[in-house]
């Protein structure tokens, strides 16, 4: 725990960033270094380029770093036909990636930013997603991960800031993961990398250089579809993923110097999502609150709030919370009214708890 | 070094190539010595026809003419410097797209069409607005998210609109208002007004599907569209001739026309604007590709310095600048003496050779004044009210709740 260091919004957050214990000594003999999240992101893609040779990196101004650096070197060490740009043309790129990870091959793609996704809807929900399951096996593409920025920035706008993840959690064939910390963007995008299923990744663009926490310099993956509770509770689960766990985080805290213990799960893995961590934590509580940045409605919140009402309907002490994102295009002006924030936050746990 | 040399290269030719426009407007000048006087002044470079015959290289124009371009796009240059140190004071947040350099295609288009047709174009709209008839205030306004800006300071620097200007918008997603574009263009014909639409894009966007989808729609309905291709050479920060396999795209169309046109001259924007309307009035949709260049970077996170060299932009600058070709043209000349100056007054009629004068010597004053003063006027302009936050998601308010820190006192349904 000591050595995980937590920078969000001026405040020095510990606790968000652990893992098991016993992984933690195993892993504490190992060299590590404290870096950010977009540094992360770059050690995993060295080491997916460097342990595969059938790996490919590309998308938008990739070759010379990226927007937010994460590719800086990449196409020095590797090369340009293993790491290069490609036209802005995301249905192309996406479908050229799909096609490159059906001859067994591992796509990286990078969608500059998630607003940008869209193009390549299409794409990722007819085509990369039922492959597998329209061809009886003969055919998947599997080899690809589609790693997207998303999430507010504090002044993106419209087309910077949205969190389109529930779009892709509708889609079976696809898995969705976004990772909370440096630590584990790297763990669980070379999950995502060797994963035999097409993936999207969505790296929380907010916290590329905000969150700096130690990060193993060996090659290490974290399993995909299983939550991590983050924080031991007793009086509610709060279930969040990416950027959001720190304001969730910032939340326990508060709520704790009025007595209330919350235990905090991370997700991770959207779709297919661990279903019987939340459980068990429900059953103990007794009450669920679950936030995210995506607009309430349709968001993925509402299938965990739907799943669990549904299973663990006779444990529930009270309605089922959601803070969210409101039901508005993401504002340009007025973005703190819009987030989930800490407050609006600690607000519901407090009603949920004294419901 | 091969990107320098090209671009630069093609308005070597140029130089030369005013000199000849400049002598045939001292001529004219002498002559008729009124702003209203017609001249007649080459284009830099010839146009390049894909499936069409160019226009001529001629083109008419006045004195006064000359003029306004020169300060239009003064006030364009002027607005986009002022933006970049207000991103820099913070006042403006988030993405912000600036046009410096790129301004001779806004003046020029707008001198060969009226407010009735239609232009649409992606996130690097500050300049088309203010082209469209916007005001700087309302320019600043949206920058800084304003109560007074044109989008009522929800939309930011890529959102501006101007209705009433037939100025559909600043676009944000790469490419996605071309076929919006061709929508309009599609109305129009419906209604038989005699209008056009201009779709705008960047050399980027042109290797988008929904590009070729859009022009494959315009041409088999003969819509009056004109895909206006501003090349800056670089999508972002990546080169063109490495995204793209024939930069050339004026001739992407296939079998739509094209016209290659030097964006760095108002007057050979204008020239081609102008033949485009014409053609696609009679026989549907035409490229036009604009080569021009962006002096900033992509974005204000990009420094514009990593992909390509300093010598490229300064060299850009000096031969090419379509603010200082129009000085040039203008300026350099024998008209403008001092025996004439003297005759100027208020009271007289405004005689060229003192237009002249003024331009010389005020005008960039005075444009630079314009723009302090709004910016001053657009720092007062206060923020929207938070329940416009609400507003405008659909055409009516569907009920969204919201709640305060306090979860019980503070909570209403908005509009």
């Amino acid at each position: 725990m000591t050595n995980l260091l937590w920078r969000f919004r001026g405040l020095a957050l510990r606790g968000l960033c652990t893992s098991s214990a016993a992984a933690a000594v195993e892993e504490s003999k190992k060299s590590k270094a404290a870096v950010n999240l977009f540094s992360a992101i770059n050690q995993a893609l060295h080491i997916a380029l460097e342990s595969d040779p059938r790996t490919y990196v590309f998308g938008e101004d990739v070759s010379f770093g990226g927007v937010f650096r994460c590719t800086t070197g990449l196409a020095d060490r590797f090369g340009k036909h293993r790491v290069f740009n490609t036209p802005l043309c995301e249905q192309g790129l996406v479908g050229f990636g799909i096609g490159l990870a059906a001859m067994g091959n591992r796509a990286i793609v990078e969608i500059q930013f998630a607003d940008y996704i869209y193009p390549a809807f299409d794409q990722i929900v007819n085509e990369a997603a039922k492959f597998r399951y329209r061809s009886g096996s003969q055919f998947n593409c599997g080899g690809l991960t589609i790693r997207a920025p998303y999430g507010a920035v504090g002044h993106g706008g419209h087309y910077h800031s949205q969190s389109p993840e529930a779009f892709f959690c509708h889609v079976p064939g696809l898995k969705v993961v976004i990772p909370r910390s440096p630590r584990e963007a790297k763990g669980l995008l070379l999950a995502c990398i060797r994963d035999p299923n097409p993936t999207v990744f969505f790296e929380p663009k907010w916290l590329y250089r905000l969150a700096v926490e130690e990060v193993p310099e060996h090659d290490y993956v974290l399993p995909l579809s299983q939550a991590e509770v983050i924080r031991q509770g007793t009086d509610i689960t709060l279930i969040a993923w990416g950027a959001q766990l720190a304001v969730m985080e910032q939340a326990c805290v508060e709520a704790e110097k009025d007595g209330i213990s919350c235990e905090l799960i991370d997700l991770k893995t959207l779709i297919p999502w661990d279903k019987e961590t939340v459980e068990a934590s429900v059953r103990k509580t007794g009450k669920l609150l679950v936030s995210h940045e995506a607009p309430i409605t349709g968001g993925f919140g509402a299938e965990i709030c739907a799943s669990i009402a549904e299973s663990c309907f006779l444990r529930l002490e009270a309605p089922v919370a959601r803070v969210c994102g409101l039901d508005t295009p993401f504002p340009l002006v007025y973005e703190p009214f819009y987030m989930p924030t800490k407050n609006k936050i600690l607000d519901t746990i407090k009603a949920t708890v004294n419901y | 070094m091969m990107a320098l040399n090209r671009l630069v290269s093609s308005s070597s030719s140029s130089s030369a190539a005013l000199l000849r426009p400049l002598s045939a407007l001292s001529r004219s000048l002498s002559a008729a010595a009124a702003a209203d006087a017609p001249i007649t002044v080459e284009t830099s470079v010839p146009f390049v026809g894909h499936n069409c015959e160019p226009p001529s290289r001629s083109v008419s124009t006045t004195p006064a003419e000359l003029l306004s371009f020169f300060r239009d796009m003064a006030q364009m240059r002027r607005m986009e410097i002022a933006a970049d140190s207000l991103y820099k004071s913070k006042l403006i947040r988030g993405f912000c797209h600036l046009y410096d350099g790129q301004e001779a295609v806004a003046v020029g288009m707008e001198s060969a069409i009226t407010k009735k047709d239609c232009i649409i174009t992606a996130y690097r709209d500050h300049c088309i607005f203010l082209g469209r008839g916007g005001t700087l205030v309302e320019a600043f306004s949206e920058l800084m998210g304003r109560r007074a800006g044109c989008s009522k300071g929800k939309g930011g620097s890529m959102h501006f609109y101007k209705k009433d200007g037939g100025f559909y918008g600043g676009h944000g997603i790469v490419g996605a208002q071309v076929p919006l574009g061709c929508g309009l263009a599609f109305g129009q014909k419906y209604v038989k007004d005699g209008t056009v639409t201009f779709a705008m894009y960047g050399d980027g966007a042109a290797n988008q599907g929904q590009l070729f989808e859009a022009l494959n729609m315009a041409a088999l309905w003969d819509l009056p569209a004109i895909l206006v291709c501003e090349n800056n050479h670089y999508g972002m920060g990546t080169a063109e001739w490495r995204a793209a396999k024939s930069p050339a795209y004026y001739k992407r169309g296939d079998y739509v026309p094209g016209l290659k046109v030097d964006g760095m001259d108002a007057l050979a924007v204008k020239q081609a604007c102008k033949f485009a309307k014409e053609y696609a009035l009679q026989n549907g949709p035409l490229i036009l590709e604009m080569d021009t260049y962006r002096y900033h970077g992509h974005s204000m996170s990009d420094p514009g310095s990593t992909y390509r060299t300093r010598d490229e932009i300064s060299g850009v600058r000096q031969e090419r600048d379509p603010i200082e070709r129009m000085r040039k043209l203008i300026l350099s000349h024998d008209v403008a003496t001092e025996k004439e100056l003297k005759f100027c007054s208020r009271e007289q009629e405004l005689h060229w050779s003192c237009v002249l004068w003024l331009f010389s010597h005020d005008i960039e004053k005075e444009v630079r004044k314009e723009v302090d003063e709004a910016v001053a006027e657009a720092k007062e302009s206060p923020m929207p009210d938070p329940s416009e936050l609400f507003t405008d998601v659909y055409v009516k308010g569907y009920g969204v709740e919201v709640f305060g820190a306090d979860r019980k006192e503070v909570r209403g349904v908005l509009p």
